[in-house]
């Protein structure tokens, strides 16, 4: 019989609060004192929900998936398939098998470059990318052109930091086979109007792949609501386990596009005289896949579905416009990033201090920042500046998080005096 | 708060304020560029020569304030010396870094450059002292790459 995640005994009923939910992360609460984790751009908390799931897999139900004929590799199977279709379901899939599990959204992007890229860029196709890109829906583009002879070109941003539409426009009209945007910018916050851009994309006859690593975790998504192509996350920054992501992809796109890698599970026959592929997503799934993984994802997506991902927006919203209130009374503090839609992501500067500074300072007042290029070097070249402090907000952080953040910058301009 | 003081001491507060030697040589005779990749710090050194000894010492960039006063105050400490005096002096800086916390200093000749030796118990941290030093011994070496942290 299929195996679903246990439900958590508790479900909050809306509207809740950070307060009622931080209890479901054992480590908002670790230690003497414990981390106020304001670092979720690079990685979420997980909940028990979540933990719990990957360690009973683990130790109940721990077989290889498609392959036995025994009871464990069933429940395992079923699991794993049932995961996909929570996965597909939670983000507006039409289908479960346009769901393909990756490692992560790196890799998701990587799988889109490599396999629907080689195949369909060539000398002088162009692929739209945006100054505010991750380095990993850049690279991945880079390598691609490289061999196929496509070449990149890139929307700017405004001083605020929002896109120049008008500039994508002009960008993608020019025959362009494909535009990578992120959804939300993991430096600025931004959140990018993607069912309009996707429209101007589609307008001129290009793909739109959509970034979803910022915004999976912090907002409803809905690809069929966007129209996007190709859609690409992490399991870690929503809430589940490291090493499992996923890429959407409209079904007849992956139908239409070779395999990614080699090996067991992708193939249907096998013959030194030659291979036939797997059926849509298997034939991305090469080798065996992440499979607690997989679960803990899907545990995930139970637990964010329980939140309700509107709600979740709206308390981070709340957070956002607290934090940012508080900030502003930080003398010498500038934020980076003023977009009219924006997640709960604030860089800043402050005035004499470098972000690394500001970091360890931080760290010494157990509040956990990210400091540096973010992986978005054309970003930080763009405003002239080496690097930012950024603090990025959960649904589970509080405006006692924020407090605290506040009193550690006060402590930072002390040291500096 | 202490182990912060340690770390931001006075002397290193006031040279990431007011660095010197901030400037670049217009007639130097080795130049190199260092970058700490992790934190994207990036420095370029510039000395100018008299026989084997350093007559003069410059710096340019942008970086923490431990990676700023490091330049600063390594650029002050080599003037006037022999290029072995200044690599004897990294090693001795060096050495500084990496004694265990709790353990004594017994380093002689380190002077003013003793006050990073709260950086010990900020393992991520000595990079950025690093820096400038890694970028003389490349200058040195007339090394056209950059030197890097990592």
């Amino acid at each position: 019989m299929p195996t679903l995640p246990p439900k958590t005994t508790r479900a909050p009923s809306p509207p809740w609060t950070s307060l009622d939910v931080r209890a479901d992360f054992p480590i908002l609460a670790c230690g003497e004192r414990p981390v106020v984790y304001l670092d979720n751009a690079a990685t979420s908390q997980k909940p028990d929900a979540v933990i719990a799931v990957t360690t009973r897999y683990y130790k109940s139900m721990n077989a290889n998936i498609h392959r036995g004929v025994y009871r464990l590799s069933v429940e395992a199977t079923d699991a794993y398939e049932s995961a996909r279709t929570r996965t597909a379901a939670f983000i507006g899939a039409r289908h479960p098998r346009e769901v393909v599990f990756t490692r992560g959204c790196t890799e998701a992007i990587n799988l889109v470059a490599m396999t629907w890229g080689l195949q369909n860029l060539k000398p002088g196709s162009r692929i739209v990318l945006t100054q505010m890109e991750h380095h990993s829906n850049i690279v991945p583009w880079q390598m691609v052109a490289a061999r196929t002879g496509a070449q990149i070109e890139v929307t700017p941003v405004t001083a605020d930091g929002e896109l120049d539409i008008a500039a994508f426009e002009r960008l993608v009209s020019q025959g362009a086979a494909l535009a990578a945007v992120t959804h939300i910018s993991n430096v600025l916050g931004t959140i990018n109007p993607i069912a309009e851009l996707t429209q101007i994309a589609h307008r001129h006859g290009a793909l739109m792949l959509v970034d979803g690593a910022q915004s999976v975790a912090h907002m409803p998504v809905d690809v069929a609501a966007l129209d996007c192509d190709f859609f690409t996350f992490s399991g870690h920054k929503m809430c589940g386990p490291t090493g499992i992501g996923a890429l959407w992809a409209r079904g007849e796109l992956l139908d239409a596009m070779p395999p990614y890698q080699g090996g067991g599970d992708m193939i249907s026959t096998v013959s030194f005289e030659g291979s036939t592929w797997n059926v849509v997503p298997h034939k991305f799934e090469a080798g065996t896949p992440d499979i607690a993984g997989a679960i803990g994802l899907g545990a995930a997506v139970d637990y964010l579905t329980r939140l309700n991902m509107s709600r979740v927006a709206e308390v981070e919203a709340n957070l956002l416009s607290y934090a940012e209130k508080i900030l502003r009374t930080i003398p010498g503090l500038r934020i980076v990033g003023q977009a009219r839609q924006k997640a709960a992501v604030i860089s800043f500067l402050l005035d004499g201090v470098h972000p690394h500074d500001i970091g360890t300072i931080l760290d010494q007042e157990h509040v956990a920042i990210r400091t540096g290029h973010h992986c978005c070097q054309p970003l930080m070249d763009f405003y002239h500046i080496p690097a930012t402090a950024r603090a990025s907000l959960a649904f589970y952080n509080t405006p006692e998080d924020v407090d605290a953040l506040a009193a550690g910058l006060r402590r930072v301009i002390e040291v500096f005096r | 708060m202490s182990d912060l003081r340690e770390l931001y001491q006075q002397t290193i507060i006031d040279h990431n304020r007011k660095p010197r030697n901030f400037h670049a040589l217009a007639d130097a005779d080795h130049h190199a560029k260092g970058h700490n990749p992790l934190c994207g710090d990036r420095l370029e050194l510039y000395l100018k020569m008299d026989g084997d000894r350093i007559a003069d010492a410059g710096f340019t960039g942008a970086g923490c304030a431990i990676s700023t006063a490091s330049a600063s105050m390594m650029t002050e400490a080599i003037k006037g010396r022999t290029i072995q005096e200044a690599k004897s002096l990294f090693n001795k800086f060096h050495t500084l870094l990496t004694t265990p916390m709790h353990e004594p200093i017994e380093i002689d000749g380190l002077d003013k450059l003793e006050v990073f030796s709260g950086v010990r118990e900020f393992p991520v941290r000595i990079k950025c002292a690093t820096l400038a030093w890694h970028t003389l011994d490349a200058a040195l070496k007339d090394d056209r790459s950059e030197a890097k942290t990592e």
